[in-house]
């Protein structure tokens, strides 16, 4: 694997590169102004396009882009990635026509009301680990609070034990964030995952429980029982998907709060706003890229792309694109047109959005309820992600007024 | 003035029912149902224009 740094990301792109997980936002506006679809023969070749136009066209044109694979990998896919439409972990790797019926399945759990159900289990959550940090300067509002709420909620919706959280935490990061190994290193990491799910669906095939793998288990697609991998591959899909993205969305926006003293001053006069500025986090602060293959030799706003080749499909860039957004790099989190693309856009909208923003909502809520004032205790400490999910991870925060 | 939703637009974000209760409701999937499909009053029309404004797929146009 060719880990030499980047020297310019316009041809030999690397979201990997320390300099783009640590701040892409400058890389983008740069490739937006030379490119705006930059390439790299990196992965085994990629192209990352960069303007809300060309990302909004690739996520709804199904007929040349696949999801089959949505995170890079080392290499091109090859035999390693399952074929379309079911994909690996249906229905974010799968495609018309299956997509839209193995999502219709899991619509239903993810729809607002069920989400609802769950806001005074995660405001009990948000509370117990508030309380837990007792009255220190400094917290950490990543690994000991932001980490702690999506892995609580998607224990129990899928119903794993909930003292299996750091367990499965590191399963997520093997999966998300280790993408610069070689393939049969990864295969190797992904075994444990494989051998703790087993046994979590064994569980529940002799005792089932009300959450959504008995549900996974009991479900039919036009009669038939779902085949085991696609039970699997979705259990994989909601575990992965669930975690580091909500993490890093609530991180994120504690990250942003803790630098502008005057935004956290007004969130917390005016409560009100805070649905308006959760979206403006998102659209600013957007931890999702996802991934599609090229189906076909294709070419698209004049790049040749080949068969195979990877899309690094950034909602961020989209939304950080000065042509689609007024001060497309400023915070405004008064912001009221906001047709941002933070869970995607066409058919793989984000399944988990409902879920996402009621976890961001609550965490935020109770976070600035308890600290109506904190700040960064060593703006030189704080680490971000780095892969397809980007978010803060070490985040201390220095607590200068508490309820 | 009256909502236009173009169903098979929406993908479910939500953003027109979390925005305007009152004019639009989620289904069983968590797509958009429009509430109030005859003519809009001046506050209603407001509300709208945000949700339209909001929708990242542009299924929601005000239209006569």
């Amino acid at each position: 694997m060719d880990k030499t740094p980047v020297t310019d990301f316009a041809t030999d792109f690397d979201h990997t590169d320390p300099a783009w997980v640590a701040d892409p936002y400058p890389i983008m506006a740069d490739l937006r102004e030379r490119c705006p679809i930059a390439h790299s023969d990196r992965y085994g070749g990629m192209w990352v396009p960069v303007l809300h136009k060309d990302v909004q066209a690739i996520a709804n044109d199904t007929e040349h882009f696949t999801s089959r694979t949505v995170v890079i990998g080392p290499g091109r896919p090859g035999e390693l990635a399952p074929p379309a439409p079911i994909g690996v972990a249906p229905p974010i790797s799968s495609d018309p026509p299956f997509h839209s019926i193995a999502r219709r399945l899991l619509l239903p759990a993810f729809a607002p009301k069920p989400v609802q159900n769950l806001e005074g289990f995660t405001q009990d959550l948000c509370r117990s680990l508030l309380d837990a940090m007792g009255d220190a300067d400094v917290v950490n509002a990543s690994f000991d609070y932001a980490q702690h709420i999506p892995v609580g909620l998607i224990a129990k919706m899928v119903g794993l034990p909930p003292e299996d959280g750091d367990l499965f935490r590191g399963f997520v990061h093997d999966i998300l964030e280790a993408v610069d190994l070689p393939g049969e290193e990864r295969m190797e990491r992904f075994q444990p995952v494989d051998e703790y799910l087993s046994k979590v669906i064994e569980d529940h095939m002799v005792n089932p429980k009300d959450d959504l793998t008995s549900f996974l288990l009991d479900a039919e697609i036009l009669g038939n029982k779902l085949e085991p991998h696609h039970v699997f591959g979705t259990m994989v899909l909601l575990v992965v998907a669930g975690i580091d993205t909500t993490w890093s969305a609530i991180g994120s926006s504690i990250w942003h709060l803790a630098q502008h003293p005057d935004d956290l001053a007004r969130l917390v006069a005016e409560p009100e706003l805070l649905p308006t500025a959760i979206e403006e986090f998102l659209r600013a602060y957007a931890p999702v890229s996802m991934a599609r293959l090229v189906k076909d030799d294709f070419e698209f706003e004049g790049c040749p792309m080949k068969k195979d080749d990877w899309i690094l499909l950034g909602f961020p860039a989209a939304n950080r694109d000065p042509a689609f957004f007024d001060r497309a790099d400023e915070v405004l989190i008064d912001r009221e047109e906001n047709r941002h693309a933070a869970f995607g856009l066409g058919i793989h909208r984000c399944l988990g959005s409902n879920l996402a923003r009621m976890e961001m909502t609550i965490a935020l809520q109770e976070f600035i309820t308890r600290f109506p004032k904190f700040e960064l205790a060593d703006p030189q400490a704080v680490t971000f992600s780095q892969g397809q999910v980007r978010g803060p991870r070490n985040l201390p925060i220095r607590i200068l007024e508490r309820a | 003035m009256k909502i236009v939703l173009t169903s098979e637009k929406c993908q479910g974000h939500g953003r027109c029912y979390s925005l305007a209760p009152d004019l639009f409701d989620a289904d069983d999937l968590g797509n958009a149902v429009v509430l109030v499909t005859g003519d809009l009053d001046a506050d209603q029309l407001e509300r709208a224009t945000l949700a339209a404004k909001n929708c990242p797929e542009y299924a929601i146009e005000i239209g006569a």
